[in-house]
């Protein structure tokens, strides 16, 4: 057995742990460090509950080593919004996104990459995004509305910041941006 | 669930990478890229190497278009293909394979190397690199090896690599003004293809004059590669589709009866038959997705790129 020394920023905080080769970054931040925000479901790479932001991608954390996400930075559900809900979290709330709430975090997660790379998708282009993360008990019509109406916020938002002459003004976007 | 215990070590080279293969050569080794077919198998399928040897090679994550081909490093996500502008204007067909590979999940951490290597019967991109003639690309201790994709595949999991071997890349021709597409029955839980059908056809003459109410581009078809994934144990090209389809014109008719000739190549008894589908019902959508396949590229021939 081998045991790794390795570092991650989780939501905004450094970390240093000692894990083995084989410990899975979804136990990693729940059991060794905490961050419970990322679920586990199915455990094989398929429901998306434990879905985080590294290094602006979603990812399922249940199938990926904790080792080979060393030195990235990671973004749970919970840290999305610094005090709060942010729009997308508050967007799942109002429009009935969620039912037990088992899937949200993994929701939220791959929601906010879908807005950074597109601020204004169909909902085609949403179901299409969101394919990787299963709900059990809502059903997705309303999980598909939430994230038209976070998007909708997010660049009213964007419109706000513009107009009032701050063109990189983007206090309420998600945090991973689109690589171009 | 968890992995089994294993030793890990991350390779920053490719020489490195083949130095710890050799140091293990008497040890079951295996090659970790995005992880996501080796991470599941080691947590349910009784996959328990000693070793892991994680590729963190930069190097390998490069996409490299010259003028005739394409290069792709065997780190490269599917989402970094599917979203490539290079990609998608010289070799579009690997574009839109890439985009249809699983989840956003699993696009942004899964490579395409890893994909090859794995060769799942049901994965999408060995189908558009055997349509693609292209070729994989293999290093070793003494130096580069090459394996057409027609020889590549040999089985479920089962590929030309050797032990000791990495796969790097690979090389996929540009068939400039061919019409391409890949058309797939999506199993609705796992991702992979239930059948997939890769297609790239190539025409003489006639260019650009569509007749209306045809299915697609006028002259006849000089050159057309069609590949299926998902229907054997391994990814294979299907020579009577292609000789059926020939010198003549890409119209419906000629689609429709190309397709017929699909289960021609393919004996009925090696269909895979699984609790998702009966090898009968893959035979169906065999032909069903060579149609669609076809009917798409030759909407596309001269160059129309796919809506991906």
């Amino acid at each position: 057995m081998s045991t790794h020394d390795i570092t991650l920023t989780v939501d905004g905080t450094d970390e240093r742990l000692t894990v083995e080769s084989r410990t899975l970054l979804v136990h990693a931040l729940r059991d060794e460090l905490g961050y419970t925000a990322p679920n586990v479901g199915c455990e094989s790479g398929k429901c998306g509950a434990c879905t985080v932001d590294v290094d602006g991608d979603a990812v399922k954390s249940c199938t990926v080593l904790a080792v080979q996400a060393d030195g990235s930075d990671v973004t749970t559900a919970a840290g999305l919004a610094d005090d709060g809900l942010d729009p997308v979290q508050r967007a799942f709330h109002e429009e009935h996104g969620l039912q037990c709430g088992y899937c949200t975090p993994g929701m939220l997660a791959t929601t906010h990459q879908l807005l950074a790379e597109n601020p204004d998708p169909t909902r085609a282009e949403i179901r299409r995004a969101l394919k990787g993360n299963v709900c059990r008990c809502t059903g997705y019509g309303s999980i598909v509305d939430a994230v038209e109406t976070a998007a909708e916020r997010l660049r009213a938002a964007d419109e706000r910041d513009r107009s009032n002459g701050d063109p990189d003004g983007r206090t309420d976007r998600p945090r991973a941006e689109a690589e171009d | 669930m968890f992995p089994a215990e294993f030793d890990y070590e991350r390779a920053e080279s490719v020489g490195e990478a083949l130095a710890m293969l050799e140091r293990h050569a008497d040890e079951d080794v295996e090659i970790l890229a995005g992880g996501h077919s080796l991470v599941p198998a080691m947590k349910t399928e009784g996959r328990e190497p000693d070793v892991v040897v994680d590729l963190d090679v930069p190097a390998l994550d490069a996409i490299n278009a010259l003028d005739d081909r394409t290069v792709l490093g065997a780190l490269t996500t599917y989402a970094t293909i599917a979203d490539s502008e290079a990609v998608r204007s010289t070799v579009p067909l690997v574009a839109e394979t890439a985009r249809e590979v699983g989840d956003t999940q699993i696009r942004n951490r899964g490579t395409i190397g890893g994909n090859l290597a794995e060769a799942h019967p049901g994965a999408d991109l060995p189908a558009a690199t055997l349509a693609s003639d292209a070729t994989i690309l293999l290093r070793n201790r003494d130096g580069k090896r090459e394996v057409p994709a027609t020889d590549f595949f040999r089985g479920d999991g089962e590929t030309a690599i050797e032990r000791g071997e990495l796969l790097t890349g690979v090389r996929v021709p540009h068939a400039d003004g061919a019409g391409v597409a890949y058309a797939k029955k999506t199993h609705p839980a796992t991702g992979y293809a239930m059948v997939g059908v890769a297609a790239v056809v190539e025409t003489d003459g006639g260019s650009g004059e569509e007749e209306a109410g045809d299915a697609g581009a006028a002259g006849t078809v000089s050159d057309v590669r069609v590949a299926a994934t998902g229907a054997v144990d391994r990814a294979v090209r299907l020579p009577s589709v292609e000789s059926a389809l020939v010198g003549d014109p890409l119209d419906s008719t000629a689609v429709d009866s190309a397709a017929s000739a699909a289960q021609s190549d393919i004996d009925a008894d090696r269909l895979r038959s699984d609790a998702y589908a009966s090898g009968e019902f893959r035979g169906e959508l065999l032909e069903t997705y060579v149609a669609r396949a076809l009917e798409t590229a030759a909407e596309r021939v001269d160059g129309d790129a796919p809506t991906a």
